[in-house]
């Protein structure tokens, strides 16, 4: 198993930096995909996540000059690590400086991914910032649950607003009661809704707009204005909106009726997709 | 009744810049520019203050860090020393109500123009008086202790390897580790690289954490006089606070150091003031050996072997207040004593009679049973030998012999 990979461009740094801390703030512990073309964080749908899941992907060719892999073997040819996903952001942090950056598989009495920063310096000499993050190499038998999940047959599709308004109304309405219910219908209209004894407090975004393809889907005697509704946990919202600092190029919100709602975000080129199961 | 005026105002030849002490863990920050007065903040975390003249020095519960900063008269505006023939004055101050007294900055900067600090021997207190905007006085009467004198028995000359880098450097290298981190090995590299990496104590093995390394090539450094393969393991934290307060004076930071258990000098120096630091490393050798050493470090020199082995110390007392008997032993020489002469060339001037402080750094060494995991051996610092022969001082020292029998 090996992987070598080296990142010279800053504005490709600052976006990997970038992702890295989206994650960082989307799960604490995540499985890393290695595969010749992509990188993928991987969060799966376990009890201990709360049955939330994770899978941001990028193209590898976006973000490094130079990349190789060698999987497990010729057949599945992928490299599973699971690490902490703060410890990458943070070595990210020191390299806001630099003129290389290099990242490789090693093993140090234990494997680890090493990250390898070379400093811009004023000075003559180069100086050398190196972080060897434990990993956890995780074995081809686990990787079935591992897999990019698929996407639901979702009632309504819509386009999410400005993340940032939403995230500061579900902060306040986090105040008020940790079950939010998330509606919308095929009219561009988004809801998020606050029910408990004292106060109903609702929340109404208009003129969303629906993707195309979702309207296809539909069946053609739906009522676009039907609101197709799911309680979440309003905690598990809240951790995902956090994570996203920038607003993402397009963001998409598949919900299933009672089940699940799909994130669906991209950022410049990298796709995150988050799914919240529907509370019990 | 003695006074020392501290006052910042007319301050002549003196350019305005931004002080700030980090002295083992908190930040202080003075400005002098237009007569604010001086403001000092160390730790609350150690337990006591010495005010000895000119010095302010302050060591840790678990004597395993010493602070020592040696105030010139120039440092103040105006400054009465100790008349000739009498005693020096040397008190104890709880530091946190020193600390008090100084605890917000920004109003200290914003609203104090004068500070004097002056010692009433009658009724035992430390009286600070910040006069400040308006006509408004706050007087602080903090109540001291008599005390012997605290004093480290260190000796930069004796060390064998010297650093010497701008705080600003040594800022940068210590930038990717985390504010959390306890402690960070520092050793010389191939290439004269200097290199300095977290330490991890083996204990945590079972949650292994993330291993950050910094290497800085040599010719950033002023002074490399070390050899390649030592390497010495102190507190990050500790080390931090001297490390802000000298890049904010924009001073160099020297570093004396031998081997593992041995003490670490940590000095900076200025014409109106002297600083050092005496942190404890640690005794054993790093877990890893071969990490540091390969590839980026040859194999280590034959000192560090013998340093690695610990000595069992005959003086492993419980009540390390009893220990503390390094004393000034000449009179006379304190009163006319201004700046000590610490100079940072390893012509240090004798203090002594040569040869019988090779081992002042006196440790607590906890005695080895055999089966057990030995606690963490930071060996404290003794402040003096008992077995050193009773000896005055040549002069102005910092670093003083030290005499079981009481005064010499």
């Amino acid at each position: 198993m090996k992987f070598r990979a080296k990142l010279v461009d800053a504005a490709c740094l600052n976006n990997f930096t970038r992702v890295s801390n989206m994650i960082a703030k989307l799960a604490k512990t995540c499985t890393l995909r290695i595969s010749p073309d992509k990188l993928n964080f991987i969060l799966s749908d376990k009890v201990a996540n709360g049955g939330v899941s994770m899978w941001c992907e990028l193209e590898q060719e976006n973000f490094f000059s130079e990349f190789q892999m060698e999987g497990v073997s010729a057949e599945n040819n992928a490299i599973y690590l699971e690490l902490t996903s703060e410890n990458l952001s943070r070595a990210l942090k020191t390299a806001q400086n630099a003129r290389v950056l290099k990242i490789k598989l090693t093993n140090k009495h234990f494997p680890c991914l090493t990250v390898s920063i070379e400093l811009l310096s004023v000075s003559s000499s180069s100086r050398v910032v190196t972080h060897d993050i434990p990993v956890k190499v995780i074995p081809r038998k686990l990787w079935k649950d591992l897999q990019e999940p698929t996407v639901p047959d979702a009632d309504v599709s819509i386009y999410l607003p400005v993340l940032k308004t939403m995230k500061s109304i579900v902060e306040k309405m986090k105040n008020i009661s940790n079950h939010l219910i998330i509606e919308a219908n095929l009219n561009g209209e988004l809801n998020l809704k606050i029910e408990t004894e004292l106060v109903c407090v609702t929340t109404h975004f208009k003129d969303l707009g629906n993707p195309p393809l979702a309207s296809e889907n539909a069946s053609q005697d739906r009522n676009s204005e039907q609101m197709a509704e799911v309680h979440i946990d309003i905690r598990k919202l809240l951790q995902f909106l956090a994570g996203q600092q920038v607003n993402p190029t397009k963001a998409t919100c598949n919900i299933v009726k009672n089940k699940i709602v799909h994130f669906d975000l991209l950022h410049e080129d990298v796709s995150l997709q988050y799914f919240i199961p529907a509370l019990s | 009744m003695e006074r020392i005026p501290a006052d910042w105002k007319e301050r002549e030849g003196f350019s305005r810049r931004w002080w700030k002490w980090r002295t083992l863990g908190q930040v202080c920050e003075q400005k002098p520019a237009r007569g604010l007065g001086l403001t000092l903040q160390v730790t609350a975390s150690l337990s006591l203050l010495f005010l000895a003249q000119l010095s302010l020095r302050t060591v840790n519960s678990s004597r395993s860090a010493y602070a020592c900063f040696l105030f010139a008269p120039l440092f103040f505006q105006q400054y009465q020393a100790a008349t000739p023939g009498q005693d020096p004055l040397r008190c104890k101050i709880l530091m946190k109500s020193f600390l008090s007294v100084f605890r917000s900055l920004v109003i200290l900067e914003k609203t104090v123009e004068k500070c004097c600090i002056s010692l009433n021997v009658r009724s035992s207190r430390l009286v600070v008086q910040l006069y400040c905007k308006y006509g408004v006085r706050k007087t602080h009467n903090l109540s001291f202790q008599d005390c012997e004198s605290l004093q480290a028995v260190f000796d930069p000359a004796v060390c064998p390897h010297v650093l010497c880098a701008p705080a600003r450097v040594l800022g940068e290298a210590v930038l990717p580790f985390p504010p959390a981190l306890a402690e960070v090995t520092l050793g010389i590299g191939r290439g004269h690289r200097i290199i300095l990496r977290s330490y991890q104590e083996e204990a945590d093995s079972t949650i292994k954490a993330m291993v950050t390394e910094m290497s800085i090539g040599g010719e950033d450094f002023q002074q490399l006089q070390a050899q390649e393969g030592v390497a010495i393991t102190f507190c990050l934290k500790e080390f931090r606070g001297l490390l802000s307060f000298a890049e904010s004076a924009n001073l160099s930071l020297s570093i004396y150091f031998d081997g593992p258990g041995r003490p670490a000098i940590f000095a900076i120096k200025d014409s109106l003031l002297d600083g050092h630091f005496v942190l404890a490393t640690l005794s054993e050798p790093d877990p890893h050996p071969q990490d540091l050493r390969a590839p980026e470090l040859q194999q280590p020199a034959p000192q560090l072997q013998a340093h690695s082995t610990p000595h069992l110390d005959d003086f492993a007392l419980d009540d390390i207040d009893s220990y503390m008997i390094a004393m000034e032993t000449t009179v006379g020489s304190e009163g006319s004593r201004t700046l000590p002469s610490t100079s940072l060339s390893p012509g240090f001037q004798p203090h002594c009679s040569p040869g019988s402080h090779s081992e002042e750094e006196d440790d607590t060494e906890p005695s080895t049973v055999p089966g057990t995991p030995p606690p963490k051996k930071f060996r404290s610092l003794f402040f003096g030998s008992i077995l050193a022969p009773a000896h005055s001082p040549q002069g102005p020292s910092p670093v003083l012999a030290e005499d079981s029998e009481g005064e010499g």
